[in-house]
């Protein structure tokens, strides 16, 4: 069993904490982390929600560091040094280091901040760490830069399943025995007018804008669209031998991972799921696992009318309707290509503290769902549990995590 | 028509260099060199010269921030095209 992988380290930062604790401890309590924008750019737009991060990263960071990174890789970093410090900060050669972290927009806030510049001042204004703050890779750079990381610093772009294929792409990394330890996971922060308005051109989020904190409302019959939020997460995977010779904490194991994509559209899910299907079961067949020992599924589900169902018939299909499903993203809001990282590090509590929690804002489960969703939390042991994240471009990631022994 | 002494620019080239590079102010001494001394690297370099031109309304053409590898040199440059 050599090529198990484990999670020995979690750090995040979301709308509704600063840390691993806050924002698990507001999950199970159902609260929103999602608020209306408040800034004078929001008055025009026809969305004015969103979950920004409860605690700013430039309130955290050493501020010559803060001031040469974007908010997206701010984030990450704030993410990877609590997982690292988690971990118990494992010593290892750098070379046995790498670093996968994902982001669907990369440096937005960068790009069109000093395009301003340049528009109102001149090209001889703009900053000079344009391009390294807004390069993609910048978040998973800084990541690496952080934790002296040479053993690969890697970047996966698929939208919102990016921090669900970063974590992917560690476990291939991990089985090949390319490397010890991955520090993995995604990280977005583009609350800015222009991607809300894109967004909201696609008729993708919702505009509840009088009732913030009951907009995400994923299955429900009333939902009407996504709520854009920013954050990241990050965990630290280890191949399980190297894990065990250190001593490590270990929360859980990731047991296995499924890639696919539809071929079908670049923004509508197939309509039966049929590629998140394949990626549930590909995840499965990785862990060596059968839906009877699915026990949980973390839903991608965001509060969108076609893609919730979608899901729902995937998740029937693929597993059976026996799973208790929960969809934090009516708490969390959607952490676009964050988000799957963060929602697996929620998977990794649920099966280390052996409760799932809820998911708010369902009254009234849309037909085509028929899923046992939490509503309040669940607490049961779960032995193997599937988290679904999937991207505009037709990816699908699932990955299983199950219960160390 | 010099609104800066020598020593204000020496000090205010201290401000932005702390907030820049972090660089501790009383290290900001005319003999100190700053990659090799302050630590100050090429990108934030041009930050800082982006800084210094705003702040003093000075232009640093690219081919003159070569000769600047002190901060006595920055002082005595920015000084004499005040």
């Amino acid at each position: 069993m050599n090529q198990q992988v484990v999670v020995t380290g979690i750090g995040v930062t979301t709308p509704l904490g600063g840390d691993v604790l806050s924002t698990w401890r507001a999950l199970l309590a159902g609260e929103s982390g999602v608020r209306a924008l408040t800034q004078e750019w929001a008055a025009e737009l026809p969305v004015r929600i969103a979950g920004s991060l409860a605690v700013d990263p430039s309130e955290v960071l050493e501020p010559v560091k803060a001031r040469r990174m974007d908010r997206c890789a701010q984030v990450a970093v704030v993410a990877a040094r609590e997982a690292w410090r988690d971990a118990g900060r494992p010593e290892l050669e750098p070379e046995r280091l790498a670093v996968a972290v994902g982001t669907g927009i990369g440096g937005a806030l960068t790009l069109l901040g000093q395009n301003d510049v340049r528009r109102e001042k001149g090209s001889r204004r703009v900053s000079p760490l344009t391009i390294p703050m807004l390069m993609p890779n910048s978040p998973a750079a800084n990541v690496g830069l952080e934790l002296g990381a040479r053993g690969g610093v890697h970047t996966t772009v698929s939208a919102c399943s990016s921090g669900a294929e970063a974590i992917a792409l560690a476990l291939d990394l991990l089985r090949a025995g390319r490397v010890d330890v991955v520090v993995a996971g995604g990280a977005e922060a583009c609350i800015h007018p222009l991607p809300l308005a894109g967004f909201g051109q696609m008729r993708a989020l919702s505009t509840r804008n009088d009732e913030p904190e009951l907009a995400s409302r994923p299955f429900d019959k009333a939902r009407d669209g996504f709520v854009l939020s920013e954050g990241s997460g990050v965990m630290v995977l280890e191949r399980a031998e190297f894990a065990a010779a250190r001593g490590a904490r270990v929360y859980a194991t990731l047991a296995g991972a499924g890639v696919t994509s539809d071929g079908f559209d670049m923004v509508q899910p197939h309509p039966e799921g049929l590629g998140a299907a394949r990626s549930i079961s590909i995840a499965l067949a990785s862990a060596g696992l059968s839906p009877k020992d699915i026990s949980h599924v973390n839903a991608h589900a965001t509060s969108t009318p076609v893609g919730d169902v979608a899901e729902a018939a995937a998740i029937r299909s693929a597993l059976g309707s026996h799973p208790v499903v929960t969809a934090p993203k009516a708490s969390l809001g959607h952490l676009l290509g964050a988000a799957g990282a963060v929602e697996a590090i929620a998977t990794v509590l649920a099966i280390h503290h052996s409760v799932v929690p809820p998911t708010r804002n369902v009254d009234n489960a849309d037909d085509g769902v028929e899923l046992d969703i939490a509503t309040a939390p669940r607490e049961m042991t779960i032995n193997a549990a599937v988290n679904d994240s999937f991207g505009f471009g037709g990816h699908n990631v699932s990955l299983v995590f199950t219960k160390e022994n | 028509m010099a609104e800066y002494s020598n020593d204000e620019i020496r000090t205010e080239l201290g401000v932005i260099l702390k907030e820049i590079a972090d660089v501790n102010p009383d290290e900001v001494a005319d003999e100190k060199s700053f990659t090799d001394d302050l630590g100050v690297d090429s990108l934030s370099m041009m930050e800082v010269v982006m800084a210094a031109q705003e702040k003093f309304s000075v232009e640093i053409p690219d081919s003159d921030v070569e000769q600047l590898k002190t901060v006595g040199d920055a002082v005595a440059y920015i000084e004499k095209r005040l």
